[in-house]
């Protein structure tokens, strides 16, 4: 019977033995800025990104509310949101990916480690491979990730009618910024 | 005893020890189901005005919305007053946004000499997820204007009062789709001075609108005001004589920071009491004004960023 229970305590405390693996947020931040030599800066952030990493996988995930990115300029933001990346279609953007060098990391000690990001990025409908740098910083009581990359809006079937054409730039720098917990 | 120790054992290898990133990617689909987050409907219309009248969309908060409106004259005029386009009857105006509810706006008219002034307020915003979602977006707008033409009769005892009269409405609109957004404009106006002793101070209207969007940047609407029977005492053919009821009909082009309404409308007037009760024109006679509204924004105070 003892066997039995030990056993049983072996299957329960499995799923949880795997979720103190995991880092979770739902407060990470994502912004961009599109490099245009307009006066009126296209940029904006969204505050409110999900993302999980699996610490001993290496795997990592977010997902992003395509609404939940605020401009300065509400004009700007309807325009995003309506002639852009038509958010009512498209409501996420998500990201299923891999840190490649995970070996290189310790999340038990603390410190800046550089990272490589592989995965696949569905934005406007359209998935694509990416490959991005980024730095996993680890503190006590804190891990946070960085990355810094950019996009073709091109690449997601975002096309810029010419009039507006030297306010937007074709490309897209993206920041990433996340502070995660353990997830319980 | 053993059986049942192989098999909680068995079930305990088969499970996923490792999740693979799909999996990950539901257990953020459902956290985030837990967070119940609101989803407001947005751009329900392009611009404050849907063609003559109030639409459901504020000016954003900290916006100040300049609209310069023209009507011209009436294309049946022929090609001596080339189809109406000698003539104007203009409007430009002020709107502003001071918060994400509350629009205020003033306004300068040729016809009447007139100045208006009004308050919009959103008291319900059309939603759906997390708690309370509603159908519709309902706002309210009151509207007050004043006509300064000089007195047409000044010999009797003219009242400062007598040149003002009030507009209060609701906009009732729902979001149907990306393409199809319809309104409903319950409209009560009251004129401290009726034109003529039969006519009466206080008029019910019912306006409907709505627009169908024909590509990302550009709408084709339709709005229609009638008066309805209760305003008019019996045997007065249910219609302020000499009037007819306002209809527009038109397309809102976008261009980055400008919004252009361009329409054709038997109405003259551009503030509430103007096209809803003073609209001579029959428009199927071609008693027609083309017409058009220029939008321009100005974001005066930014949005402060969330840190």
């Amino acid at each position: 019977m003892k066997k039995v229970i030990l056993c049983l305590l072996f299957f329960i405390s499995a799923p949880f033995a795997d979720a103190q693996n995991m880092l979770m947020t739902k407060t990470g931040k994502v912004s961009f800025t599109s490099q245009a030599k307009s006066p009126e800066k296209v940029e904006a952030e969204n505050n409110e990104v999900s993302s999980i990493i699996n610490t001993q996988t290496g795997d990592m995930v977010f997902a992003i509310l395509i609404k939940s990115f605020h401009f300065a300029s509400a004009l700007m933001e309807e325009h995003f949101n309506e002639n852009y990346v038509e958010s009512n279609k498209y409501p996420k953007a998500s990201f299923k990916g891999k840190i490649i060098n995970l070996s290189s990391v310790n999340f038990s000690k603390a410190g800046a480690y550089a990272v490589t990001v592989q995965g696949e990025l569905t934005f406007h409908g359209v998935t694509k491979n990416l490959s991005a740098p980024g730095s996993i910083t680890i503190k006590p009581g804190k891990i946070s990730a960085s990355s810094k990359f950019h996009v073709k809006l091109k690449d997601f079937n975002i096309s810029i009618p010419s009039l507006v054409a030297d306010k937007i730039s074709e490309d897209i720098d993206i920041t990433i910024d996340c502070t995660y917990e353990p997830k319980n | 005893m053993k059986n049942l120790m192989l098999f909680i054992f068995l079930l305990g290898i088969s499970l996923p020890k490792i999740y693979a990133q799909d999996d990950l990617m539901k257990m953020l689909d459902e956290e985030s189901k837990k967070d119940k987050k609101k989803d407001y409907a947005t751009a329900t219309f392009k611009t404050s005005r849907l063609i003559n009248g109030h639409s459901i969309e504020n000016a954003a908060a900290g916006v100040l919305d300049v609209k310069i409106s023209h009507r011209f004259g009436m294309v049946n005029k022929g090609s001596y007053e080339l189809f109406g386009l000698d003539q104007a009857s203009m409007r430009i105006g002020l709107d502003y946004g001071i918060s994400k509810r509350l629009m205020i706006g003033v306004g300068r008219s040729t016809y009447q000499k007139q100045y208006d002034g009004f308050g919009k307020f959103k008291i319900i915003r059309q939603s759906t997820g997390g708690n309370g979602s509603w159908p519709i977006s309902v706002s309210a707008v009151s509207t007050v204007m004043l006509k300064t033409l000089k007195w047409e009769d000044p010999k009797r005892q003219n009242y400062y009062t007598s040149r003002l009269s009030f507009a209060h409405q609701l906009l009732i609109a729902r979001k149907f789709s990306e393409g199809l957004s319809l309104q409903l404009i319950p409209s009560y106006i009251h004129s401290n001075l009726a034109r003529t002793v039969t006519e009466p101070n206080d008029i019910f209207a019912m306006g409907v609108g709505g627009r169908i969007k024909l590509t990302k940047r550009l709408s084709f609407n339709v709005e229609y005001y009638h008066v309805l029977p209760i305003s008019l005492a019996e045997g007065e053919n249910y219609m302020i004589t000499g009037t007819k009821n306002s209809l527009a009909i038109g397309f809102d082009i976008e261009t980055g920071g400008h919004v252009f309404q361009l329409h054709f409308t038997n109405s003259t007037g551009m503030t509430e009491k103007s096209f809803i009760t003073e609209t001579t024109g029959d428009f199927f006679k071609g008693d027609i004004h083309f017409g058009f509204n220029m939008s321009r924004v100005f974001t005066i105070k930014q949005k402060r960023k969330k840190n």
